[in-house]
C-alpha cells in the first residue's frame, strides 16, 4: 500500500495550524523556550536551578502516587503506610523515590543557592528572581518538614513535639500558635490533617505560584551572564550592557544553551532512582503511640543540623535564638539585593562571599555529621549492655570491685564511657584516675557540677566510698593517681 | 467596553480626549464610576461575607478559651509509695479517629500516702518522652541529652526548667490529674 506521505503531512500541518491560529504556541514557544540567553550562562554551574524543578516535578507524580493509597488519618496513616511498604506492588518504590526526591530537591537547591550567590546573580535587575527564590526556599523545606510528619511514625510524632515547643517560647502568643500548629491543644488527628493539607494543597500551590514567577523573572530580566572579574553593575548602565551581551552572543535557551541542563536531569533522575533502588525508601519507624516511650526521635537528614544546634545551644540564649535567629537570617537574605545590589559579581574578586559561603557549608556539615552521632544523647541501655573491659576489673581489691558494680549499676556508663565503650554526654572514664583526686572525685559525684547531675540522694556514703576508690584505679598502667599539687608541695616542705 | 467610541473618529473636544481616554458623556461617565464603585463596594461585602468565617474557621486557636479536664490514671493503690511508675490516661477531648495518639503518658511518683508529683512525659526543653532511671534516680531524655531528678528538678543539659507537672486529686481512691494539653513553656504553671 502506498503511504500518502505529502497529504499526511499537509494534514499534520493544517492541525497545527489551526491550533496555533488560536493558542499562538509558536508565539509562546519562542518567547519562552526560545528566549535569548548569552551564550556564557550555558555553563555547567548553570544546571542546579532547572535541576531542582526537575525534582519538583517529579515529587509532584510521585506524590500524586502515593496519595492514591495514603489515608491522612491519625488512626490509620501509619496502617496504609507499612501497607505501602510492604504489600503494594511497588509502594517501596515509590515512597523511596518520594523520599531521594525530596532529599535531592532540597540538596540541588541549596547548591543552586550557593551559585546564584557567588556568580551575583542576585543583584540588580534581579531582585525580584532572588526574593521569589528565598519563598521557594522556604517551601521547599516545608514540603521536606511537613513530609515527614506525613510518614506519621514516632519521629514524626515527637518532631512535631518539638516544633510546638519551639512555638511554645513565642512571648504572649505562644499558647495559641502551638494549638494554631497542632489544630487542637495536643498532637492527634487534627495535626496529621493539618499538615496534610500543606503538604498536598498548600505548598505544592505556592511552589508552582513562585516557580511561574521565578521563571517570568528570567524571561523579562534575563538569565545572568557569566561573572566577569572587574565587570562592575551600575543600575544606570546594566541594562543597555547587557542587552548588548545578548545581541553580541546572544543564543535562543533551546536548542543552544539547554544541553548541559538536559544531561544533568538524566544524572539527577538517574541519581535519584538508583537511591531509591539501592537504599530504599525511610521507615516507617516505630508508630506514632506516644506510649511507645522508648522512642529516639531523629529528624531528616537536612534537618539535622537544626537538632544539633538545640543540643549545643546554651540553655539561657536558647529560646531568644531560636526566635530571633531565623528572623534575623531571612531578614539578611531579604536585604541583600538591596543592600550589595551593585558592583562586582564575580566570585574571584569578593572574598568575603566566598568566606561566607565556606563558613556556612562547613558549618552546615559538621552540626549535621554531629546530628547523626550526637554524643550528647545518653546511651540509655550502655548501663545493662556494655561489657566493662578485662584491663578495668583484674586486680582490683574487693572495694575497688564493689566501687565498679556501683558505677554500672548507677548508670554511670549511660553518659560515660569506658574504653569507648558507653555514652559520650560527660568525660570518659578510662583515665578519670590521672584527672581528679579523691576529694574531686568525691565532690563532682556528690555535688555534681558542670553538666552533670548530683547523685548525693541517691549514693550511700559506703556506695560512694567503693565508687572513688574504683575510680582511682581508672588509669593508664604505670602511672601514679592525680595528686594535689599544693598538698605534695606541703608534704616536701 | 465602549464599542462605538472605539470606532467614531476622535474629534477636538473640549474634554482632554486621546485615543486611549476616548471623550465620554459626563453623565454616562459618572454613571460608569458610579457602577464601579459599586461593585467593589457589593464585592468587599462578599468577601468578607467569605474571608471572615474562614480566618475564623482557621484561627479559631486565637479565639478558644484554653481547656483542660480531670482524667483519672487509676486506683491509687497502683502507684507504690517511694516509687516512680509510667502512667497512661486517654486525652479527655480525643476524637474516634486519634488511634494511639489518644493515649497520653506520664511519669507517676508516689511520695507517700497521698501525695504525689505526676510528670509530663515531655522533656520541658523541646519535649521529647523522658525516661524514668530507677537505679540512678534520674529521668534522661533522649534527643539533645536533659536529665532531671527524681523531684522533676532540672539535673543537667538544656531544659530550661524542671519537668512539667499535671495538678492531682484524690478521688473515690482514684489518682487524678488535670490533662488535655501538650505542656510547653508557654503554660509557666505546669
Ligand atoms: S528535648 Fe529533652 S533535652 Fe532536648
Amino acid at each position: 500500500m502506498k503511504v500518502p506521505i505529502q497529504k499526511l503531512t499537509d494534514l499534520g500541518l493544517g492541525v497545527f495550524n489551526w491550533v496555533d491560529d488560536r493558542l499562538h504556541v509558536k508565539k509562546i514557544w519562542e518567547s519562552t523556550a526560545g528566549h535569548h540567553v548569552p551564550q556564557s550562562a550555558g555553563s555547567w554551574f548553570y544546571v542546579f536551578g532547572s535541576a531542582t524543578l526537575l525534582c519538583f516535578m517529579l515529587q509532584l507524580v510521585t506524590g500524586i502516587m502515593l496519595a492514591l493509597v495514603y489515608v491522612p488519618s491519625a488512626d490509620e496513616a501509619y496502617a496504609t503506610l507499612e501497607y505501602l511498604t510492604y504489600h503494594q506492588q511497588l509502594g517501596w518504590f515509590l515512597r523511596a523515590m518520594h523520599y531521594w526526591g525530596s532529599d535531592f530537591m532540597v540538596g540541588i537547591m541549596l547548591l543552586h543557592m550557593t551559585q546564584v550567590y557567588l556568580f551575583g546573580a542576585y543583584k540588580y535587575p534581579r531582585e525580584i528572581t532572588w526574593l521569589s527564590g528565598l519563598a521557594l526556599l522556604v517551601c521547599t523545606l516545608g514540603l521536606a518538614f511537613t513530609g515527614q510528619v506525613m510518614r506519621f511514625d514516632e519521629d514524626a510524632y515527637w518532631g512535631l513535639g518539638i516544633g510546638a515547643s519551639i512555638m511554645g517560647r513565642v512571648p504572649f502568643i505562644g499558647q495559641q500558635l502551638v494549638d494554631f500548629m497542632l489544630g487542637g491543644q495536643i498532637i492527634a488527628s487534627e495535626t496529621l490533617s493539618r499538615f496534610f493539607a500543606l503538604h498536598v494543597f498548600v505548598l505544592p500551590g505556592a511552589v508552582i505560584a513562585l516557580v511561574s514567577l521565578h521563571l517570568r523573572m528570567v524571561l523579562t530580566k534575563g538569565i545572568n551572564e557569566y561573572p566577569v572579574p572587574g565587570m562592575l553593575v551600575r543600575r544606570e548602565t546594566y541594562d543597555k550592557e547587557y542587552a548588548a551581551i545578548l545581541k553580541k552572543e546572544g543564543v535562543p535557551f533551546f536548542p543552544k544553551a539547554i544541553d548541559k541542563d538536559i544531561i544533568t536531569s538524566a544524572f539527577v533522575i538517574g541519581g535519584i532512582v538508583a537511591c531509591a533502588f539501592f537504599f530504599g525508601p525511610k521507615g516507617p519507624g516505630g508508630p506514632a503511640d506516644p506510649l511507645q516511650i522508648n522512642a529516639n526521635p531523629r529528624p531528616d537528614f537536612w534537618f539535622l543540623w537544626i537538632f544539633s544546634i538545640a543540643a549545643l545551644m546554651p540553655a539561657e540564649i536558647e529560646t531568644f535564638a531560636l526566635l530571633v535567629g531565623p528572623a534575623v537570617v531571612g531578614l539578611i537574605l531579604v536585604a541583600l539585593p538591596f543592600l550589595n545590589g551593585t558592583g562586582e559579581k564575580s566570585w574571584r574578586r569578593r572574598p568575603v562571599a566566598v568566606i561566607v559561603t565556606l563558613l556556612v557549608w562547613i558549618s552546615l556539615g559538621i552540626l549535621t555529621y554531629l546530628g547523626t552521632t550526637s554524643p550528647w544523647s545518653p546511651v540509655m541501655n550502655a548501663w545493662s549492655a556494655e561489657v566493662t573491659p578485662d584491663a578495668q576489673i583484674l586486680h582490683r581489691t574487693p572495694l575497688q570491685l564493689q566501687g565498679a558494680i556501683t558505677l554500672q549499676y548507677k548508670q554511670c556508663r549511660n553518659c560515660h564511657a569506658i574504653e569507648g565503650l558507653g555514652g559520650e554526654r560527660g568525660p570518659s572514664l578510662s583515665d578519670v584516675g590521672m584527672r581528679l583526686t579523691k576529694p574531686q572525685l568525691v565532690r563532682q559525684v556528690v555535688q555534681g557540677g558542670g553538666n552533670m547531675p548530683a547523685y548525693g540522694q541517691n549514693l550511700s556514703p559506703s556506695e560512694v566510698e567503693a565508687l572513688v576508690a574504683y575510680m582511682i584505679t581508672l588509669r593508664a598502667e604505670g602511672v601514679p593517681p592525680a595528686r594535689d599539687v599544693t598538698l605534695s608541695r606541703n608534704t616536701k616542705n | 467596553m465602549n464599542q462605538e467610541s472605539d470606532q467614531a473618529p476622535i474629534t477636538d473636544a473640549p474634554c482632554a480626549c486621546s485615543p486611549s481616554t476616548p471623550c465620554e458623556d459626563p453623565k454616562k461617565k459618572t454613571r460608569r464610576e458610579f457602577m464601579l464603585a459599586l461593585g467593589l463596594g457589593l464585592n468587599a461585602i462578599a468577601g468578607a461575607a467569605v474571608g471572615i468565617p474562614l480566618l475564623g474557621y482557621v484561627f479559631s486557636s486565637f479565639l478558644k478559651p484554653h481547656e483542660l479536664d480531670w482524667v483519672i490514671l487509676g486506683s491509687v493503690e497502683k502507684f507504690p509509695e517511694g516509687k516512680t511508675r509510667l502512667g497512661n490516661y486517654k486525652n479527655p477531648f480525643h476524637r474516634s479517629w486519634d488511634g494511639s495518639t489518644a493515649d497520653i503518658p506520664c511519669w507517676v511518683r508516689r511520695i507517700k500516702g497521698n501525695e504525689f508529683q505526676v510528670f509530663a512525659i515531655n522533656c520541658a526543653h523541646l519535649g521529647c518522652p523522658v525516661r524514668w532511671f530507677e537505679e540512678s534516680k534520674l529521668f534522661m531524655c533522649p534527643c539533645h541529652g536533659g536529665a532531671y531528678y527524681e523531684d522533676g528538678e532540672r539535673a543537667a543539659g538544656p531544659p530550661p526548667r524542671g519537668l512539667y507537672t499535671y495538678e492531682f486529686k484524690i478521688d473515690n481512691g482514684n489518682l487524678m490529674i488535670l490533662a488535655g494539653a501538650l505542656p510547653t513553656l508557654a503554660q509557666p504553671n505546669a
